[in-house]
């Protein structure tokens, strides 16, 4: 988390692609949510960002602990999450997120997971569709520690864009220090298959309906196992149909 | 009544000429055949009906049922009664077929000012014409055309054809990747969906097999962009003895 002193300048790598202006104003930041879940525990959280602004949460996960962060960022000229993880031994994290951005909006999501002991396991699925002059950000730090054995962090980041004009950064960084790890980690950015879309259109769907139809598969992933993926799903879909 | 009237016919790809003219007449209650050589234009000709971005009208018009197709946005052509199979029909991942056909059906009937169909009125419609093609009902809960062989394609196009009921359907290369029984089954689909007085049907095809089970009444040869030559069945087994250069020649 960031030093909640000094605003930070885009030098800073957590910040390189931040609205800066619009991150002063919001300076200083409130002191993030911090949530500790106890061995064998579990935690679940669904954010939904729907009206700009920063939302940090710090979660240390105890041994045998699981936690599952659904995050759906698409309000407000900028948003931003940031999340700090913990997993200690045999821990589990999943991180689903979707951000939808058009006109000016700047959306991050930024994530450290830090495996401090053995045998502990992170997934983390970001999915960014952004159209107009939107800039999508995906920042995500797996940092495993010494004697951290046994590590299993996965990272998946795509985004779409829908317009030329929009702007998608994803990096995916690593930071290890074990020997026996298992880490992958995959970025893509890409725009909406045209065959597929002539094919769907083709069969009479309009083309913002047949767009819908693909974004809205593109992002599902992002939502998978969340407590109330009704609610998720059917707010990124008002959100898409807006978009387009 | 003519159903579709295509006249003098221009048409680039990539700013190559591909179709150069091409004149055509289908009436309603009529099955045509479009045979010819690679590179001839078929697959343009299908693209360039079905509306597909890239493939640039030059020269000529179209009519569906005396409608300019031309001006049509692909979805509107749906609309309006055209129904393109493709010769590689699409993979669209996450996208269930079910819910993709019923909004489809449902955005034509829109279009036209027609009530939509409920979901059970629609899984109905869709058992139905799944079940004249053959096809297990559970496939259609996938991924649109995900994981499914070539013969499953172009049985899933047929269904889809089923549900959509056009009035004019161009089928491009719908029997190339079938066995010999989901070739009979394709066929006798195609016959019991498109067979009727008000419909008519364009099948691209290479070879004569698929004419034994959707008997053509006419059969037209593709070349360099445009008809060369128009016969009855006849004409296909003449081709398929011959081949295209000496028939054509």
């Amino acid at each position: 988390m960031s030093n909640p002193a000094i605003l930070p300048t885009r030098k800073s790598e957590e910040f390189r692609y931040s609205d800066i202006d619009a991150l002063a104003k919001l300076w200083p930041l409130p002191e993030p949510e911090s949530v500790i879940v106890p061995a064998g525990g579990h935690f679940s959280r669904a954010i939904v960002q729907d009206a700009g602004g920063v939302t940090q949460l710090a979660i240390s996960l105890g041994k045998g602990a699981t936690a599952a962060v659904h995050v759906l960022n698409f309000g407000g000229d900028y948003g931003r999450i940031e999340l700090d993880v913990t997993l200690h031994e045999g821990a589990d994290f999943t991180l689903g997120g979707a951000q939808l951005g058009a006109g000016s909006q700047t959306l991050e999501i930024v994530s450290t997971v830090r495996h401090v002991e053995p045998n502990a396991s992170s997934r983390q699925l970001v999915r960014s569709v952004l159209a107009g002059q939107a800039t999508g950000t995906c920042l995500g730090k797996v940092a495993v520690a010494r004697g951290a054995d046994g590590t299993d962090a996965e990272q998946s980041v795509r985004a779409m864009l829908l317009d030329r004009t929009a702007t998608a950064n994803a990096k995916p960084e690593l930071e290890i220090f074990a020997d026996d790890v298992k880490c992958a980690h995959g970025c893509a950015v890409g725009e909406l298959d045209a065959q597929g879309l002539f094919y769907l259109q083709s069969r009479g769907l309009t083309p913002p309906e047949a767009k819908r139809l693909m974004l809205h598969a593109f992002i599902a992933e992002a939502f998978t196992g969340a407590d109330d993926v009704d609610r998720l799903e059917q707010l990124a879909l008002n959100q898409l149909e807006a978009m387009l | 009544m003519t159903m579709l009237q295509i006249e003098n016919l221009h048409a680039t790809v990539a700013d190559k000429p591909i179709l150069k003219g091409l004149s055509l007449s289908i009436n309603a209650g009529e099955i045509h055949a479009i045979m010819g050589p690679n590179g001839a234009g078929k697959s343009t000709l299908s693209y360039v009906l079905g509306g597909r971005p890239g493939y640039q009208v030059t020269g000529g018009s179209v009519a569906l049922d005396g409608q300019d197709l031309l001006e049509l946005e692909p979805h509107e052509r749906a609309a309006a009664g055209l129904f393109l199979g493709f010769q590689y029909p699409v993979e669209i991942p996450g996208v269930s077929f079910v819910q993709f056909l019923r909004e489809s059906a449902n955005s034509q009937r829109k279009a036209r000012g027609e009530e939509p169909l409920s979901g059970g009125e629609f899984l109905k419609l869709a058992k139905e014409k799944a079940g004249l093609l053959r096809m297990d009902m559970d496939m259609l809960k996938r991924p649109v055309n995900v994981g499914f062989s070539g013969g499953e394609k172009k049985r899933a196009e047929m269904v889809q054809m089923g549900i959509l009921d056009p009035k004019f359907a161009v089928l491009d290369e719908t029997d190339s990747g079938l066995d010999i029984d989901a070739l009979r089954i394709v066929g006798e689909g195609i016959n019991s969906i498109m067979r009727k007085p008000d419909k008519a049907v364009l099948l691209i095809t290479h070879y004569q097999r698929l004419l034994d089970y959707v008997k053509p009444d006419f059969v037209h040869v593709l070349a360099g962009g445009r008809i060369v030559k128009t016969g009855g069945p006849e004409l296909a087994l003449e081709l398929e003895e011959q081949g295209y250069e000496a028939v054509v020649a």
